[in-house]
Formats: C-alpha cells, sequence, structure tokens
C-alpha cells in the first residue's frame, strides 16, 4: 500500500474508540499469566541461591523427595549442557548457554537469587516446605558487585573463559569485561581543539527493574510424546518457543505456546525464567506443572537494565555549535555479558549533528541478576550523562538549552555516529514545539526550576505476521502474532477496518498461539504497530482484492472495473455497468458460491521504522530542608509519526515519563556487604505512586513516516529516554547543584545540599 | 492440613468455602473460588493489585487470612457491574483509556469504587493520595486520574454518563 499522506483520508486511524479487549480487563474476566487452571495440576518453585558467588558442591534432593506430596526435583543436571552460541535477538545479543545457566545455574551461583534447584508439588506451600529440604553445600567465593570494581585487575573473575571482545591483541587472561565497542565519527582531537568551551562529567545510574505489577507465570503441560503445551505471560509466545525448545534441546513443532494477556513488560519479559524450568518439571512429574514467581523472587532474579558510569566530554564554539564530543560507557551486564552497552553508545549523541565523535562502551559482568531488556535498552543511561552535560554546556555558554539543541540537531541527511544517515526524522520539531509551548514560557518561584532534555530510539521493525478473515455474516477477525502489551490490538483493528472502509466495530482482533498464526518476532523495540500493524495492512489489502473479485464475479464483470470505498464494491465507472453497490455483508453471505472463505495471513520482515525523537521540559521544586524533589509539572513532546489510537500513544509517552521519573528520584538496588539484594520489595524499591505525580502532558507532533502505510513510528520507547536528565537539569535551575548520580533521592539531594554549603 | 469452613457474602451471593489456615483471603478468591479477577502483585500489600471491598472498607485481600472473612460481607471486581451493566468507573476507565496492560486496574476500580462511595466529589490531590496504595507502572496515572474525576462526576449527576 502506498503511504495515506493526508491525515483528512482517514476515517479510522486518529479517532480513539474504547480498545476491544477493554471490557474483560475492567470486569476482572481477562486471563494474566498466573489465572490458568488445568486438571491435574501442581505447583513449582525455585530454590535459589543466598550467596552472591558461590560454588555449588552439592547438591542433596533426598529428604524433599520423601516429602509427601512433592512430585518432581529438578537440578541443572535435568537440563542439556549446551554449548555457548551467541544470537542477536531483536534489541539485544541471547547467548543460549549463559540463559540456560540463568534459568538454573551449573557449577556456580553467580548472584544472590540465582536458581539452584527447583520442585514440583501438589501445593504450593508443600512446594515451599520441599524447598527447605533440599540441601545444597556452597564454598562461598570472593564477589563484585559494582561495575567499575569488577573492572579492576584485581576484581574476583565470574567467568575463567571470559575475554574481552573488540580488542586487538585479544586479551591473554579472562576479565570482567565481556566486551570493548567502539564507534568513530571525524577527528575528535581536532574537533576539541577547535573548541572555544569545554565541559566534562562523569556520570553514574543505578540498575533499575522494569518492575511489571504482574510477576513471572506460566503453565507447562508436557506430554508422553514429548509434544508440550506452554500457556505464558511474555513479550513474545515465538520467543518462549524458541528459547525453550533451544534450552531443552527439542524440536520447536513440539512445542505450542499461548499468550496470556501480559500484565507488564517493558523488555522484562523478553527471556525466559520460568518456562523452561517449568516444563522440566512436567516432565518429570507426568503433570501440568504452574509456576508463578513472588515479588521477591522478581527483584532477586529477573530484569534489570544496567547500572553505569558514563563519562562524556563535549567541546563546542561560543555560538554553541559542538565541535567534538567523547564519551566512555561501562555499563553492567549482570551476571552473564549482554548489557546494552551497543545501543547505549549508538542512541548518547544520536540526536545530534555532529563531525567529530569518538564513544568507546564495556559490557561488565558483576554478581547481579543479568539484565534484561528495559525500554529503550541502554538510551537513557547514556542519554541521563550527555543531556546532562548539553545543560552545562548551555550553561557556560549563556544560551537557551532548547536553542542550543537546535542549533546543533540532527536533521534530514545527518550521518549519525553509529552509521546511517537519518531521514524523515521529526527531532527539530519537537524542540519547536517545547520552545512554543506555554509551558516553556510560565514563571518559577523560588526553589523551583526548569529543565530540559531531549531522547533518541531507533525502533525497530522485524518479522510479523498477521491474518485478516471475513467471517460469514462480513464482521471481521484479526489475528496477530504479538502480545499486546498496551493497546495494539485496538491499533491493528483500526488499520485493518481503515483498509477495509468499515467501522472499528465490526473487527475483532485476538492474539494468536503458535501454532495458529505465523511466526512473529517478539513484542520490544516498539514495533507492533509498525510491523505487524504492516502486515495487518497488506492482509486486508488482499483481502479488499478479493472482494473486488467475488463482486466481479456477482456482477459477471472484470475485476479490474471494480472499485473498493467504504466498505462497499462499485462499478468503476459508467463503463463498467450500473449496479447497485455489494456490501462487505453482501459479500460475504455469497462467498461459499464465489470461491469460499475470504482472507488473507501475511507474514513479513517489515522494513523501514523510523527513529523516534522527544524533548522533555520538566519543572520542580526541591525542599531544602529534605532533599525532597517535588515535580510540579512536566511535558513530554515526541515526534510519533502518526498517531494511530492517539489515547493509547499518549499512554505510551506518559508511562515512560513516569518511570523515568521513579528513575530520577527513587528507584535503586541495595546491596549489603555480602552482595545480598536488601530491598526486593515494592516497599523498600520505590516505584512512583499517584500521589508522587503531576498531570503529565503529552504532545504529539506528527512527521509522518513514510514506510508505514499510515505513517506509524514507534512510540513506547522514546518517552523514557529524557526524563532523568530533564529532571536533573530541573534540579540544577532550581538550587544550583548539579547531581551527577542516579536516583536523585532525599538523603542524597540533602547531602549535596550540605556538601555545597560548606 | 485440616481445612475450615467459612460462611461470607460475597458480591452478593451467600458464599462457602473450605480454607487451610495460612491461605490468604486472595488465595480463596483465585484458588478456591475462582474469581481470579483480583490480582497478586506483591504479596505484601504494596501493590494494590487484590484490592477489596470488605464490610465497606477498602483492604488487601492478600493481607487478610481466609478464615477471617467469616460472617463478612466483601466485593470483589467481579461485582462492580450491575449484570451487562458496567460500573461508571468501569465505563469511564475504558474511554479515558486509563489502562494498558490492565494487571493492576481490577485494583485501582475497586479502590476507586471505595474512594467514591466514601467521598462522591474528591479532588484531584485527594484521588491521587487515595489510590497512592495501587501501583500502576504503564500510564503514568494521567488518564487513571481523568478518569476517577470523571466517573466522579458521573456519579454525582453532574453530567450524564
Amino acid at each position: 500500500m502506498t503511504f495515506i499522506e493526508k491525515k483528512s483520508k482517514l476515517k479510522v486511524v486518529g479517532t480513539r474508540p474504547i480498545r476491544p479487549d477493554g471490557v474483560e480487563k475492567v470486569t476482572g474476566r481477562a486471563a494474566f499469566g498466573a489465572d490458568l487452571a488445568m486438571p491435574g495440576m501442581v505447583f513449582g518453585k525455585v530454590k535459589r541461591s543466598p550467596h552472591a558467588h558461590a560454588k555449588i558442591l552439592s547438591i542433596k534432593t533426598e529428604k524433599a523427595q520423601a516429602l509427601k506430596g512433592v512430585l518432581a526435583i529438578a537440578t541443572t543436571a535435568d537440563f542439556p549442557n549446551i554449548p555457548s552460541e551467541e544470537a542477536f535477538v531483536g534489541e539485544g545479543p541471547v547467548n543460549f548457554r549463559d540463559l540456560s545457566r540463568n534459568c538454573m545455574a551449573r557449577d556456580k551461583a553467580l548472584y544472590d537469587g540465582h536458581a539452584v534447584a527447583a520442585v514440583a508439588a501438589t501445593s504450593e506451600a508443600i512446594a515451599n516446605a520441599a524447598l527447605d529440604l533440599i540441601e545444597v553445600e556452597y564454598q562461598v567465593l570472593p564477589h563484585v558487585i559494582d561495575v567499575e570494581a569488577a573492572m579492576a585487575p584485581d576484581a574476583p573473575l565470574l567467568h575463567d573463559d571470559l575475554f574481552t571482545q573488540g580488542v586487538d591483541p585479544k586479551p591473554t587472561k579472562p576479565s570482567n569485561v565481556a566486551k570493548r565497542v567502539h564507534f568513530e565519527l571525524g577527528d575528535v582531537k581536532a574537533g576539541f581543539r577547535e573548541a572555544e568551551v569545554l565541559v566534562e562529567g562523569t556520570y553514574a545510574t543505578q540498575p533499575v527493574h522494569q518492575a511489571y505489577i504482574e510477576p513471572h507465570a506460566c503453565v507447562a503441560s508436557w506430554n508422553a510424546d514429548g509434544q508440550s503445551h506452554v500457556w505464558t505471560s511474555s513479550q513474545g509466545q515465538f520467543m518462549v518457543r524458541a528459547y525453550c525448545a533451544k534450552l531443552l534441546a527439542m524440536p520447536i513443532a513440539n512445542l505450542r505456546v499461548t499468550p496470556a494477556e501480559i500484565g507488564g513488560g517493558f523488555g522484562g519479559k523478553t527471556l525466559v525464567y520460568l518456562e523452561p524450568v517449568a516444563l522440566v518439571l512436567s516432565r518429570k512429574a507426568g503433570r501440568p506443572v504452574k509456576m508463578v514467581m513472588s515479588r521477591e523472587e522478581e527483584f532477586r532474579g529477573t530484569g534489570p537494565t544496567s547500572g553505569a558510569v558514563v563519562e562524556v566530554k563535549l567541546g563546542a564554539k561560543k555560538d554553541g555549535r559542538i565541535t567534538a564530543a567523547q564519551a566512555v560507557l561501562k555499563y553492567q551486564a549482570g551476571a552473564f555479558p549482554g548489557s546494552p552497552i551497543g545501543p547505549g553508545c549508538m542512541t548518547g549523541f544520536a540526536m545530534y549533528d555532529l563531525k567529530n565523535v569518538d564513544i568507546t562502551g564495556y559490557d561488565v559482568v558483576s554478581n547481579r541478576p543479568k539484565v534484561a531488556a528495559y525500554r529503550a535498552p541502554g538510551a537513557p543511561i547514556a542519554s541521563f550523562a550527555v543531556e546532562s552535560a548539553m545543560d552545562e554546556l548551555a550553561r557556560k555558554l549563556g544560551m537557551d538549552p532548547i536553542a542550543l539543541r537546535e542549533k546543533n540537531a540532527a536533521r534530514d541527511g545527518t550521518k549519525a555516529a553509529y552509521g546511517p544517515t537519518l531521514k524523515d526524522i521529526g527531532y527539530v520539531e519537537t524542540l519547536e514545539a517545547a520552545k512554543n509551548h506555554p509551558h516553556y514560557k510560565t514563571k518559577l518561584g523560588p526553589n523551583q526550576g526548569r529543565g530540559v532534555a531531549s531522547g533518541f530510539w531507533f525502533n525497530i521493525g522485524g518479522e510479523s505476521s498477521a491474518a485478516v478473515h471475513i467471517t460469514e455474516d462480513g464482521t471481521v477477525a484479526v489475528v496477530s502474532g504479538n502480545p499486546d502489551i498496551g493497546g495494539s490490538r485496538a491499533s491493528l483493528a483500526m488499520m485493518a477496518a481503515e483498509v477495509l472502509g468499515i467501522p472499528v466495530e465490526r473487527v475483532r482482533p485476538v492474539v494468536g498461539d503458535t501454532s495458529s498464526i505465523g511466526y512473529s518476532f517478539m513484542t520490544g523495540g516498539s514495533r507492533v504497530t509498525f510491523a505487524t500493524g504492516m502486515a495487518t495492512v497488506q492482509a486486508a489489502e488482499n483481502v479488499v482484492e478479493q472482494l473486488k473479485k467475488r463482486a466481479a464475479m456477482i456482477w459477471e464483470i472484470s475485476a479490474d472495473a471494480v472499485e473498493w470505498r467504504d466498505g462497499k464494491a462499485y462499478p468503476a465507472g459508467s463503463n463498467a455497468g450500473d449496479f447497485e453497490p455489494l456490501s462487505l455483508e453482501a459479500i460475504a453471505a455469497k462467498s461459499a458460491k464465489t470461491g469460499g472463505p475470504i482472507g488473507s495471513e501475511i507474514s513479513i520482515n517489515a522494513q523501514g521504522a523510523g527513529p523516534g525523537f522527544g524533548t522533555h521540559i520538566c519543572d520542580v521544586e526541591v525542599d531544602k530542608e529534605t532533599g525532597y524533589v517535588k515535580i510540579l509539572r512536566y511535558t513530554a513532546v515526541q515526534d510519533v509519526g502518526r498517531a494511530i489510537h492517539p489515547s493509547y500513544v499518549e499512554g505510551q509517552v506518559q508511562g515512560g515519563v513516569a518511570q523515568g521519573i521513579g528513575w530520577a528520584l527513587n528507584e535503586e538496588y541495595v546491596y549489603d556487604a555480602k552482595g545480598r539484594l536488601e530491598n526486593p520489595g515494592f516497599l523498600d524499591y520505590r516505584v512512583p505512586v499517584a500521589s508522587d505525580l503531576p498531570m503529565i502532558e503529552a504532545v504529539l507532533v506528527e512527521v509522518p513516516n513514510p514506510k508505514h502505510p499510515f505513517g506509524a513510528r514507534g512510540v513506547g520507547e522514546v518517552p523514557i529516554v529524557p526524563p532523568m536528565a530533564a529532571v536533573a537539569n530541573a534540579i540544577r535551575d532550581a538550587i544550583g547543584i548539579r547531581m551527577p548520580s542516579l536516583p536523585m533521592s532525599p538523603p542524597k539531594l540533602r547531602a549535596a545540599i550540605d556538601k555545597a554549603a560548606k | 492440613m485440616s481445612r475450615t469452613h467459612v460462611s461470607a457474602v460475597i458480591n452478593g451471593e451467600p458464599t462457602d468455602f473450605l480454607c487451610e489456615p495460612q491461605q490468604t483471603l486472595l488465595d480463596v478468591l483465585r484458588d478456591e473460588l475462582n474469581l481470579t479477577g483480583s490480582k497478586e502483585g506483591c504479596g505484601s500489600g504494596d501493590c494494590g493489585a487484590c484490592s477489596v471491598i470488605l464490610d465497606g472498607r477498602l483492604v488487601c485481600s492478600c493481607l487478610m487470612l481466609g478464615v477471617e472473612a467469616e460472617g463478612h460481607t466483601i466485593q470483589t471486581i467481579e461485582g462492580l457491574a450491575t449484570g451487562s451493566t458496567l460500573h461508571p468507573v468501569q465505563q469511564k476507565f475504558l474511554e479515558h483509556a486509563a489502562l494498558q496492560c490492565g494487571f493492576c486496574t481490577p485494583g485501582l476500580l475497586v479502590a476507586t469504587k471505595a474512594l467514591l462511595d466514601r467521598n462522591p466529589n474528591p479532588t484531584e490531590t485527594e484521588a491521587r493520595y487515595w489510590l497512592a496504595g495501587n501501583l500502576c507502572r504503564c500510564t503514568g496515572y494521567d488518564k487513571v486520574i481523568r478518569a476517577v474525576m470523571d466517573a466522579a462526576a458521573v456519579m454525582r449527576g453532574e453530567k450524564s454518563a
């Protein structure tokens, strides 16, 4: 389909219908991961390491096995020892050996909370009791938690076969640095020589958990012939199928995965934790096994994203033109390699048109849970540092922060340091809209400040499948291969309705299981409305062609002589003949006589996801006595391409901002001296609550992405990129103190205020 | 383990169930009565996804034992609509797109109903503090609060549904 440029031609896209899965969700009927029960089902639980780093000497299961009601126990001995094999999947690398060992420790426990055994029993209470009876003998090893400590030459080593990739010559000794990456554009030394103003700083961020409210949950049923079925809450039923098959060395076709409703993911449900374990337990117990994580297990055993240290240096002319930009990024990967260091390096300076750039990144393992994707993985960390430095540069130059960004903004044709030439982007449009927004002109009171920051995310396309079927009465069923995490069923139904020319209420979308729809890469990378939307549009277009053919058969004219508009077939002009229009219903009613059911399934690898940019304005008030920061007002401007369902686009922006504010002000992991997590719960790991936040104004700028039929670009990840710097810059504006380390929590801010007063 | 017989009124219906002494009210609702609309997000009373109304009071059903329900009246998300007619707070959550993943939604709706039963005309700040015990990680609360204020106006009869 060609790109529809004129918004006025759209009838459904851009409206705000009630989402098709809404009533189920407000009445409590929607079935999430933990809501399924099966006949004969038993309950699985995981035993976790209490040590940050320990050799597993032995695991004795006899006592647990003897407990009445215990049906099966699983340890690493029940999993194939698969070789190291790295695949780049979506937004990050996955090594299946590491993934297997993350699901069940082999030889060593690498973090507090690392799974070491699992049990299936007839009740959760018995399963928990059995965990206590499993005896694990550990030899505790020295551990390392923080990234720079892990990089030190004498740091305790997590993996004795880990040699830093990306350095020449290859190191002869193992270390905790899994990888070094480097991006270079122009001549950064010459750029700094040219500079008239320099700013430099070192910034630190804490790992933060995705903190979806629904814990991981699944039911696995292994049948005697090896055919198995998993019901699970995840960001991709095909991801679960592929990973489980790989980890358990089973044929992919023997595994069927049905997606449950997903209670939030944000990247945190793009890996498997429980599913392979539940399958093994089900095989051993001969019963379906349900597993649900506790919140403590979520914090100790899953997610988060990386904590990091980032050094930034910027050089500029007095007029604000940046002549050189340099950064060194050190990202925690957790216990296994695979931090989002690549995207971190690529996104940090991607908002700017720079001639001389030098970025070095390090992927560093330490005794923490293996990191998982979190909304724009890597970008918020890099941007906190770069956008804080940009604010310092604006202050040093005496320039308005938006004007400084406009001076250096990436535009159509800008070559990004990470390679591509950017095209059809809307960054300057977001700056323009922010500058002209009433928020930017309001006056501030004492101890109040305003911060501005921008953010970038690639967005991705990728493999997607969707089907459009016309039912016997002319209503429409849409099937997609992607879990709906924030309203994608609504947007897919709207796009199908737009193409078919019918009201959206006549289109009913569902998410298919792995055997009812073609392969689809997972819900992530802000890709579903773009890529699965494109598949849906193409399927709907195929259906329109079929409908025209059927009308032509009924009228006994050529299919070329039929037009489709507003849900009806019309003869194309008077030469085609004089016929009353045929509606979708009328054609559907005769489908058996004109060739059979009407429908189309499309599988594509969607290309051309347009990158997204956002610019945020944040006002804060600092209580200098307590160090408490109140967010007074927040405006988030974002280029969204074209909003298919504007309410859910706004929702993505508002939700991303709220998560960013939590990252900025409160969220952090607290470890004790033994490397044990001290705050594995929502009381002590403080995500934003309703009373912490003001209304968050989402301003949607629409610079359409010409690669999508309706101009859509991904929207879900950009909004979490700017907030940390926007808040930090606002605090700087309010009280004159630069906070280079997250979270900017009351004790830390209070300490900084005290230090500044001395 | 021996199980205790408990009688309660749940969503207007006299209900009997057997439960083990360690089972929470949430476990009973979900596992014994198949009322899976109440969710467990934390099990420690911090997230509010398990909110129910007990004798007119908003409680976290994960912090209460099933046996403690004896003789009490409980309303869960499944009892919020009247037949096929949605409660105004349900309708307004839909209209305002006040849910994304929908997992915290049952708890937020039950908590909102409890708020409006007690205070039909809350300020935005009052609504935000009342709902501070219900974590939502998706929405940033903006559309939730708008839906709550709008539902309150409808329930006061100031505007039509």
